[in-house]
């Protein structure tokens, strides 16, 4: 600490007052922890912060259209209670944001709405519907100056301007810090339908899934597990299955979903779906996919990896080969979690080089904070972008306050 | 020429242009390069076309190796780039400047490869908007936005602007359906962003580079998203007494629930106009008409036309038809599609690119209504309305001087009017030098200049497609 700032933990009431903690803190150059309740701060490097700075105290919803489709609300708003909000009127982020709290020791529906888009949390219905940071209109939020800073704005389309909104999402906090963020949102669906088969080899359960999104039936949800995984789901007929489960959800209004599903059905054949489930058991199928349920109870290193899916299935293999790992493929196999046995560098240097055989990159989700920083947490980038990086980082913290290190060092 | 002026050229430049240009040949040699005045002329504006300037040279590469080349040439040189696809730009974002080099990527054509397991494709950044999809059509797969000029506008132009579409209420934009860029920095380093995975890691520069019109390095290859088409798509027409009820309705029909792939507006004047144009079958006895398109198999099409149907009844529709035939589709979507050009034929026009939140409709209507009155211009309406994207379009006199600058300011109080309502200054035509000065309505000196700062991130000399997207005035400042 080298300047007046008071250390300890700082969660202001408006966005004035945030502006002048950062404005302070960059004059003093005191490094600060950015967070918004704090559920997934135990993701990234360690951060070597002399403060902790909070939006938890930004609480609200200014704007909600239902009939424009849009939200706005400010950042620590809880995200349980922006969905809660928009259930009332059958709406929904239709990313359906993976909830992290469960595997990192929270409950579920605690993080902040801020938190989700910096982290850019996306669940199962990425693959037809988009990532969160795709539904991004706009943000508020104060760079590492100090600097107010609105861009995007709360309307559908926008190209006037750079696309800072989508640029600051996914940045984990480090390039500022939102205040407020304005989100696209979507009338929920009605009718939802899930189809299993159960026993399929990864290769051929990541095959099924490709067919699956390849059909014009918008396909919004595709996973297949293995078996010691599978268990853990709270629907008994799959948890007492024994075998991979492989599942491929449609959604739409009640004729749709039944139509769909028994095309899909005729469509997987060779894959012999096996089960079909209702809505309502869809939905808690869904919901615990969304909240990793199937890792909560396990304490391993959890690895989130993105790659090309027709390969994903190689991947895990010969990644099997060296680690006992446990894994959900998602995404039709583009997104990969996966849990390792308690190892020193938590698998990383066998995971990035199977990785840089086979396309892809690997984040640390979970793990001991020594692990966390003695590894590279987040994918390791080659000396071009990471001078690019750097020259961003600059262009928002100059001084280099806003949650220093946490992606990469120096950032 | 009005009120929107270009940068004074760097006179050094100028006088060194004989020099340049041999220099140039040497660095990219098997790039095609157009020096003299004849050809050049070609390059010397793009859609918006009441602006124009002589480059000092136009250079078409024919790879990433020879972009990287000219584009560090240029960097060690200090000479100005302005990066071009098929010149379709409505915003002056491919307007030459006369100490600038012109580098267009339209000979870069080629489709790299596709992968439909995976749902995505490899293109050069020339290739046209349709010729991705031509590419994968046979195998039932499409590319989704879809702007107007799509036969023509190339993905790399696209990737510039953000661009949009007709269909995109539903499939989303550019930004959401591009995977990854190569891409060629100023000072000739090729990066590559993304892929074919659906995420990249550390920042998302992706979101930054789609949008920023040229001005952060010349894109030179695309992976795009690839959507399998649906089994069947159909629209239908809804005819409205009014503007208001016919916002209205597009109100109700989305708070139902139902999305549908498009939904478009005209008013009267743009009605007439095209039916005339197209034979397209629109009624003319309406003050607005809209154009619903749902998709699904045959079920799935009626049920969703009939709930739409449903809300449209409360809001006294005057005309309720659904399309019969894939002919009469194809009319519909036509006489939609060719409304900038029937228009066009009457008159010249000036387009503007607002958007309002979808609750500002009528108001927002009436207003440019008014708008447009008091500066004695006729204006139509065609446009996006799932998304609030207007597109008025004000018929002037092109060869009249008073009128061009007239124009200019009627527009500039129609996207004044669209910010003061919640709205943004353009929806997917993008600023170029056409809205540079009205930046500041929307955004304050901080939101500015620390979009200044995140483009000197990538050309710290501004040196890319300089002169548009900001103030003049603030740029200088940098």
């Amino acid at each position: 600490m080298t300047g007046h700032m008071r250390v300890g933990f700082h969660a202001p009431d408006s966005v004035e007052e945030l502006a002048y903690l950062v404005a302070e803190a960059a004059d003093t150059r005191t490094p600060l922890e950015v967070m918004g309740r704090g559920t997934k701060r135990e993701v990234g490097r360690p951060v070597q912060h002399g403060s902790v700075l909070s939006t938890e105290n930004l609480v609200g919803v200014p704007l909600y259209e239902p009939s424009e489709l849009v939200v706005v609300a400010l950042a620590g708003t809880p995200l349980a209670q922006v969905e809660a909000l928009l259930a009332e009127n059958e709406q929904e982020f239709p990313f359906e944001p993976v909830d992290l709290g469960p595997v990192l020791g929270f409950d579920a529906g605690q993080g902040t709405i801020g938190g989700m888009v910096a982290a850019n949390l996306s669940g199962s219905r990425r693959i037809l519907s988009g990532a969160a940071r795709d539904h991004v209109l706009g943000v508020q939020a104060v760079n590492g100056r100090g600097d107010t800073i609105r861009a995007g704005g709360r309307v559908m389309k926008n190209v006037t301007g750079y696309d800072l909104a989508r640029g600051i999402a996914g940045s984990w906090g480090t390039l500022a810090v939102m205040t407020e963020v304005a989100l696209k949102v979507l009338p929920a669906q009605r009718e939802v339908r899930t189809v299993l088969c159960f026993g399929l080899a990864d290769l051929n359960g990541v095959e099924a899934l490709c067919l699956a999104l390849g059909t014009p039936f918008e396909v919004s949800g595709t996973v297949h597990l293995h078996a010691g995984l599978a268990e853990r789901f709270s629907d008994q007929e799959i948890a007492n299955a024994g075998a991979t489960v492989t599942a491929i959800r449609v959604e739409n209004f009640p004729a749709s979903a039944r139509y769909r599903s028994s095309r899909l059905k005729q469509m997987l054949q060779a894959y012999a779906p096996a089960l079909e489930l209702d809505t309502m058991r869809s939905r808690i199928f869904w919901n615990e996919v969304r909240a990793l349920k199937m890792f909560e109870t396990s304490e391993g290193p959890l690895w989130r990896i993105s790659t090309v899916p027709s390969t994903a299935a190689k991947l895990v293999a010969s990644l099997a080969r060296k680690i006992d790992v446990r894994v959900m493929y998602d995404w039709s196999g583009g997104l990969i979690w996966l849990e390792t046995p308690p190892i020193s560098d938590a698998g990383a240097v066998e995971i990035r080089r199977t990785l840089a055989e086979f396309g892809g990159h690997a984040t640390l989700i979970r793990a001991e904070t020594g692990a966390r920083a003695g590894i590279d947490v987040f994918q390791p980038l080659d000396a071009p972008l990471m001078a690019l990086t750097s020259a961003v980082k600059n262009a928002f913290d100059p001084v280099g306050i806003l949650n220093p290190g946490r992606m990469y060092a120096g950032i | 020429m009005s009120h929107v002026s270009l940068p004074s050229p760097d006179l050094a430049i100028l006088q060194r242009r004989n020099d340049i240009l041999k220099q140039l040949k040497k660095v990219a040699p098997g790039a095609t390069l157009i020096t003299d005045q004849e050809g050049r002329r070609t390059f010397e504006t793009d859609a918006l076309t009441a602006y124009r300037c002589l480059p000092l040279a136009v250079v078409l590469p024919g790879s990433t190796e020879e972009v990287s080349a000219i584009l560090r040439f240029c960097h060690e040189n200090h000479i100005k780039v302005v990066p071009r696809g098929a010149g379709t730009s409505l915003c002056g974002g491919a307007l030459p400047l006369e100490d600038a080099i012109v580098l267009c990527v339209s000979r870069m054509n080629k489709v790299l490869s596709i992968d439909l397991a995976n749902r995505a494709a490899q293109v050069e950044a020339g290739i046209t908007n349709t010729g991705i999809t031509e590419a994968v059509a046979g195998d039932d797969f499409f590319y989704a936005p879809d702007p107007s000029s799509q036969i023509a506008c190339t993905v790399g132009g696209n990737v510039a602007t953000n661009s949009g579409g007709a269909h995109c209420l539903k499939y989303g934009v550019t930004t959401n359906n591009v995977l990854g860029v190569r891409i060629v920095l100023m000072n000739g380093e090729v990066l590559d962003i993304g892929g074919s995975s659906l995420d990249a890691p550390g920042y998302d520069f992706l979101a930054l580079i789609v949008g920023s019109e040229g001005q952060f390095g010349v894109v030179t290859e695309v992976t795009v998203r690839l959507i399998k088409a649906a089994e069947g798509a159909r629209p239908m027409l809804l005819g409205f007494d009014s503007n208001e009820t016919a916002g209205a309705c597009v109100a109700a029909i989305i708070a139902a629930g139902i999305i549908p792939v498009a939904l478009e507006f005209m008013d009267r004047p743009a009605i007439h106009v095209c039916e005339h144009f197209v034979k397209a079958g629109y009624p003319l006895d309406v003050e607005a008409l809209l154009i619903v398109e749902v998709q699904g198999s045959e079920d799935e099409i009626d049920t969703l036309l009939e709930k739409i149907t449903e809300i449209a009844e409360d809001f006294h529709p005057l005309v309720m038809r659904r399309s019969q035939s894939a002919e009469e589709s194809a009319k519909i979507w036509k006489g939609r599609k060719a409304a900038f050009g029937a228009i066009g034929q009457l008159s010249d026009y000036y387009c503007m690119d607002g958007v309002i939140p979808l609750s500002k409709l009528p108001k927002a209507l009436d207003e440019i209504g008014w708008i447009c009155r008091r500066y004695r211009f006729d204006v139509a309406n065609i446009f996006h309305a799932g998304d609030g994207n207007l597109h008025p379009l004000i018929l002037y006199n092109a060869n009249d001087p008073l009128q061009l600058e007239r124009v200019e300011s009627c527009g500039a109080e129609i996207l004044k009017l669209c910010v003061e309502l919640g709205g943004c200054l353009t929806g997917e035509h993008g600023i170029g030098i056409e809205k540079r000065e009205l930046m500041s309505l929307q955004f304050s000196d901080a939101d500015l200049e620390q979009q200044m700062r995140v483009k000197a991130a990538f050309d710290p000399d501004w040196l890319l497609n300089p002169g548009k997207v900001f103030p003049l005035e603030g740029r200088g400042a940098q």
